[in-house]
C-alpha cells in the first residue's frame, strides 16, 4: 500500500477502490487514430472524437468533476478528484481533450457565474460534450493582459462585441469561450469585464476562427475575430468592471495554484512501445543506453551521465517541493512554492527534451515523418513544443517578476 | 514502495526544537557579532587561529542539542535525523562557529558501531563532549576505506588524518585506521600522548580544520577492523543531509540579505531590485534553495524511514545543495557591488562557508557520478 493510500479518508478509500475497478475494465485501449503529444496540438477531428469519447465515458463513470456539487453536474465529493487523477495516471489512460474547459473555464464559471448559468454550462463542459477555449490574449495584450482592446458595449440586454483575439488554443473545435474584454476605455484594470460566449453557434454570424500554424508545423491555436457579435447579459460573470478579478481566478487555476483540482487523465504513451515520458528522467537513461556515441553508448559518456543526473535531481526536487509545500511550518512564505510550480515544471520539461535530442545525436535530425527517427521523432518534437508552455500561461520571465515581487518583496518592474 | 511520512518527520518536537534554535541564534549570533569574533584579522598571512564562543557552546550543551540524535538507551533524546538537519539549517543561517555539526556526524557514525565503547562515547556526547570524525586521507578521498592511519600491533594508532573538521574545538576523535583485516574505527582523546594537531590555514573563518598526526597514540576500538568503513557508509546519508542543510541555511541568509540590499540601494533613481538583471537571478537563487531544502529533508527522512533509498536521495541532496551554495554566494557578492567585495561586508563570511561546504564530503559532480553509478550502472 502506498503512502498516499494510507492517508485516504474513508470516502477517498472507497472511491479509490471504485476507480481502480472501473479503470481495469474500461481502459479505452490503443488509439485507433493518431493522437498528438498534447491536447493543445489537436487538429484532426477524428482524434478529437476518439478523445471526447474517453472523456465522456470517464465523466459518466464519475471520475471527472468529482469535487463539483451535483447541481452543476459534479460528483458532490470532497478531495476525490486527486484520487481519480492519480488512478487514471497509474492506469496510463489517454489525456482529456477539454483541458481549457476543465482547467480554466469550470472553476471560473463555478466561482463567478449565476446559478442557472452554472447548471446550464458545467455538465456538458465536464463531460467534454462541449469544448471550451480561452479568449484572453490579443495582438497588443500578451504579458500585459490588462491592455485589452476587444470592446463590449451594452445595447438593451445584449452585449455587442468587436475585437481580435490571438493564440486561442482549440478555438477551431470550441463550442464556448471564456472571454476577457474591455467595457470601459477610461480605466485599464477596472475597465474590464468577463463573459462566457457561445462561439460555435455564431460562426459566420459575428465570429470568425482562423488557424495559426505552430513552428512545429502543427496547428492547434487560432485567431478569433468578433464583428458585432451579440451575447446575452446573463453570460457575464460577476459585475461589469470586475473582469480583472475574475481573470485572476482563471489564471490561478491555469497555473495549478487555485483551490479546485483540475480533472486530468494521462500517462499513456503516444508512441506505443517507446518510453516517452518527459516527466521521468529514467526515460533519458533508457534512451542513452540505446544511442551510440564515440563507439560506446551515450550512457557511458561522463558528461551525458552528469546531465541526466542533474535533471533527475531537479525532477525529484519538484516532487519533494510539492511534499514540503503541504506542511506550512516548512515554508518561509505561503506562496513561495506554489508560485514556482509552473516555472520549474515547464523548464524541466524543456531541458529534458533538449537533453534527449542531444543524446540522439545526428539521428535527432530525423522528424516524425521519417520511419528511421528514434522514438518516432517524438523527442525533438517535444523539445520544440516545450516552448509553448514556457511562453503560455504567463511567460516564465513574467513568472519570475511575480515571484520576485510577491515572495521576495522586490520593487515592481512595471 | 516507501512509507516516508508526508511531513518528513517534522513533528511537534522537531518543529519546536527548530524554532527554539532560530530564536537562540537570532538572540545571540547576529552576523555582526560573528564578524567581530572571527574576522578581526584580514591579513592574508595571519597566524592560524581558532576563535569561537565557548560560552555559547556551553549553553547549547545545556539545551541538550548534542543529545538530539543519541538514542535514549545511550543516554540521549533519540530524535530522527531531521532534528539534526533542522538544527544544521539554523547553524548555517548563523554561520555559527561550533563543533555541533561535527559532533552530529560523529554521532551518526557511532550509532552504527554497535560496540560498548561506542555506546559509552555516545553517552559522553549526549552530555556535551564535542567529537569529530578523523576519516579523511591526504588526497581528501571520501571513500570510507581510504585512510592514512594504521593500527599498530598493540592497538595504538600511527599515521595522519587530514581535513579534520572543528579539530581544535573537540575533545575526542573518531578515527578510521587500517590493519590487515580492514578498516576499523577508534576513539582517541585529543589530549592523549602521541597526538599532534597541526592546524590548517583555511579560508572559512567560521570553522577550524587540522591534520592530526598519531604516533603510537592510545586508542579504544569502536568498530572492529573490516567494519569501520561500513559504519561510515551507513551514516553517510545523515552526514550528507546535515552539510546540505547547513548550505540551505547559509543560502537563505545570503538570499535575504541580498534582497534587503536590492530593496534599499538606489541607482539610476531605482532600487536595484527593480532591474530584472538583479531580480531574476535572485528568484533563481530562491528556486535553488527550495530544491536543496526539500531534497535535504527528503534524504534525512529516508535515513530513518527508508534506508534502502537513503544514500541515493542523499547524493541528490548534496549535489543540489553544492551547486546552490556556489550560486547563492556568487550572486550575493556580485549584487552587493563594490561593498560586497570588501572584508567589511558580512557577505564574505557566508561566501567562504559555502565554498567550504561545497567540497566538504564531496562536491556536486562527485555525488552525481556516484548517483549515476547507482541508477544507470557503472560506465563502460
Ligand atoms: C502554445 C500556446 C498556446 C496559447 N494558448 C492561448 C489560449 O488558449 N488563450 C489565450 O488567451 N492565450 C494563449 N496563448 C497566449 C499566451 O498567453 C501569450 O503568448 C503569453 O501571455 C505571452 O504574450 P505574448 O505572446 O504577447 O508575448 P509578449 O508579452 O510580447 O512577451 C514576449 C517576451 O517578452 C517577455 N516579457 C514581456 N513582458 C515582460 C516583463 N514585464 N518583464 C520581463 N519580460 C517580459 C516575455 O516573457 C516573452 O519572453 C498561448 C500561447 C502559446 C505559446
Amino acid at each position: 500500500m502506498s503512502d498516499a493510500e494510507k492517508k485516504d479518508t474513508p470516502e477517498q478509500a472507497e472511491f479509490r477502490a471504485y476507480c481502480q475497478d472501473w479503470l481495469s475494465k474500461n481502459h479505452p485501449g490503443k488509439p485507433t487514430v493518431k493522437i498528438p503529444q498534447g491536447a493543445l496540438e489537436l487538429s484532426d477531428p477524428a482524434a478529437l472524437e476518439w478523445l471526447k469519447k474517453w472523456q465522456k465515458a470517464s465523466y459518466d463513470a464519475g471520475l471527472i468533476g468529482c469535487d463539483y456539487p451535483k447541481e452543476v453536474g459534479g460528483g458532490g465529493m470532497t478531495n476525490c478528484q486527486v484520487i481519480a487523477n492519480a488512478e487514471m495516471q497509474k492506469a496510463k489512460t489517454p489525456y482529456l481533450p477539454n483541458i481549457i474547459g476543465m482547467g480554466m473555464a469550470a472553476p471560473t464559471v463555478f466561482f463567478h457565474g449565476q446559478d442557472e448559468v452554472k447548471a446550464e454550462l458545467l455538465p456538458k463542459l465536464l463531460s467534454g460534450e462541449h469544448m471550451w477555449c480561452q479568449g484572453f490574449s490579443e495582438p497588443g495584450a500578451g504579458s500585459d493582459l490588462a491592455n485589452q482592446q476587444t470592446f463590449a458595449e451594452l445595447k438593451g440586454d445584449k452585449w455587442i462585441i468587436n475585437g481580435h483575439k490571438v493564440w486561442t488554443s482549440l478555438a477551431h473545435f470550441a463550442d464556448w469561450m471564456i472571454l476577457l474584454c474591455r467595457t470601459d476605455k477610461g480605466e485599464k484594470y477596472n475597465g474590464l469585464s468577463y463573459f462566457v460566449v457561445p462561439i460555435k453557434s455564431a460562426l459566420g454570424k459575428g465570429v470568425t476562427v482562423r488557424p495559426l500554424i505552430k513552428l512545429t508545423g502543427e496547428t492547434g491555436f487560432n485567431e478569433v475575430l468578433f464583428e458585432d457579435f451579440e451575447v446575452d447579459d446573463r453570460y457575464r460573470l460577476d459585475e461589469v468592471g470586475n473582469g480583472w478579478a475574475v481573470a485572476m481566478t482563471t489564471l490561478s487555476h491555469e497555473r495549478g495554484a487555485g483551490p479546485l483540482v483540475t480533472p486530468a487523465s494521462g500517462g499513456m504513451s503516444v508512441e506505443e512501445g517507446e518510453s516517452l515520458s518527459t516527466s521521468n528522467a529514467m526515460a533519458l537513461v533508457d534512451l542513452a543506453k540505446k544511442q551510440k556515441r564515440s563507439g560506446k553508448t551515450a550512457a557511458d559518456d561522463a558528461v551525458i551521465r552528469d546531465e541526466i543526473m542533474q535533471l533527475m535531481i531537479r525532477r525529484e526536487s519538484m516532487v519533494q517541493n510539492g511534499r514540503r509545500a503541504a506542511v506550512s511550518s516548512l515554508v518561509e512564505h505561503p506562496a513561495r512554492i506554489a508560485l514556482q510550480s509552473k516555472l520549474v515544471a515547464t523548464e524541466l520539461n524543456q531541458d529534458m527534451a533538449e537533453l534527449a535530442y542531444h543524446i540522439e545525436g545526428m539521428a535527432s535530425s530525423l522528424y516524425v515523418n521519417d520511419d528511421n527517427a528514434p522514438a518516432g521523432g517524438q523527442w525533438p518534437l517535444a523539445y520544440m513544443n516545450s516552448f509553448g508552455v514556457t511562453i503560455a500561461a504567463g511567460a516564465n520571465e513574467v513568472q519570475r517578476n511575480i515571484l520576485g515581487e510577491r515572495v521576495l518583496g522586490l520593487p515592481k518592474s512595471k | 514502495m516507501s512509507i516516508q511520512p508526508k511531513n518528513f518527520g517534522f513533528g511537534e518536537d522537531e518543529t519546536m526544537l527548530r524554532d527554539s534554535a532560530r530564536k537562540f541564534f537570532s538572540d545571540n549570533c547576529s552576523a555582526d557579532k560573528i564578524h567581530n569574533l572571527v574576522a578581526t584579522d584580514p591579513n592574508i598571512h595571519r597566524s592560524i587561529d581558532c576563535v569561537w564562543d565557548k560560552n555559547l557552546w556551553q549553553q547549547i550543551v545545556e539545551l541538550g542539542w548534542t543529545a538530539v540524535c543519541v538514542s535514549e538507551s545511550a543516554g540521549g533524546i533519540g530524535m530522527p535525523a531531521v532534528a539534526a538537519v533542522a538544527l544544521a539549517e539554523e547553524v548555517g543561517k548563523a554561520a555559527f562557529p561550533s563543533p555541533l555539526l561535527s559532533t552530529f556526524n560523529a554521532t551518526f557514525v557511532l550509532n552504527h558501531c554497535q560496540s560498548e565503547a561506542a555506546t559509552a562515547a555516545l553517552g559522553e556526547i549526549a552530555e556535551g563532549k564535542a567529537t569529530t570524525l578523523a576519516i579523511t586521507n591526504q588526497e581528501g578521498s571520501w571513500d570510507a576505506s581510504a585512510t592514512d592511519v594504521s593500527v599498530n600491533n598493540d592497538g595504538s594508532l600511527s599515521g595522519t588524518a587530514y581535513f579534520v573538521q572543528d579539530a581544535k574545538k573537540v575533545a575526542q576523535l573518531v578515527v578510521s585506521a587500517a590493519s590487515d583485516k580492514g578498516v576499523g574505527l577508534y576513539l582517541v582523546d585529543t589530549t592523549a600522548g602521541g597526538v599532534q594537531m597541526v592546524a590548517d590555514g583555511i579560508i572559512d573563518l567560521t570553522r577550524d580544520q587540522a591534520h592530526i598526526e598519531f604516533s603510537n597514540a592510545s586508542a579504544i576500538e569502536l568498530a572492529a577492523p573490516g567494519t569501520g568503513n561500513l559504519a561510515i557508509d551507513q551514516a553517510m546519508p545523515a552526514i550528507l543531509s546535515i552539510v546540505s542543510a547547513d548550505m540551505v541555511g547559509a543560502g537563505e541568509w545570503l538570499l535575504q540579505t541580498t534582497v534587503e540590499y536590492a530593496k534599499t540601494r538606489v541607482q539610476f533613481d531605482r532600487p536595484l531590485g527593480f532591474f530584472q538583471a538583479v531580480k531574476h537571478p535572485l528568484v533563481n537563487v530562491m528556486l535553488d534553495i527550495d530544491r536543496s531544502k526539500s531534497l535535504a529533508y527528503n534524504a534525512a527522512c529516508a535515513y530513518d524511514t527508508d534506508p534502502d533509498n537513503a544514500l541515493r536521495l542523499a547524493h541528490m541532496a548534496k549535489s543540489q545543495a553544492g551547486d546552490m551554495a556556489v550560486f547563492s554566494a556568487s550572486r550575493a557578492v556580485q549584487f552587493h557591488g563594490g561593498i560586497g567585495f570588501t572584508w567589511e561586508c558580512f557577505v564574505h563570511l557566508f561566501f567562504k562557508r559555502q565554498m567550504h561546504n561545497q567540497v566538504l564530503f564531496g562536491d556536486a559532480k562527485y555525488h552525481r557520478a556516484l548517483l549515476a553509478d547507482m541508477v544507470m550502472g557503472a560506465a563502460a
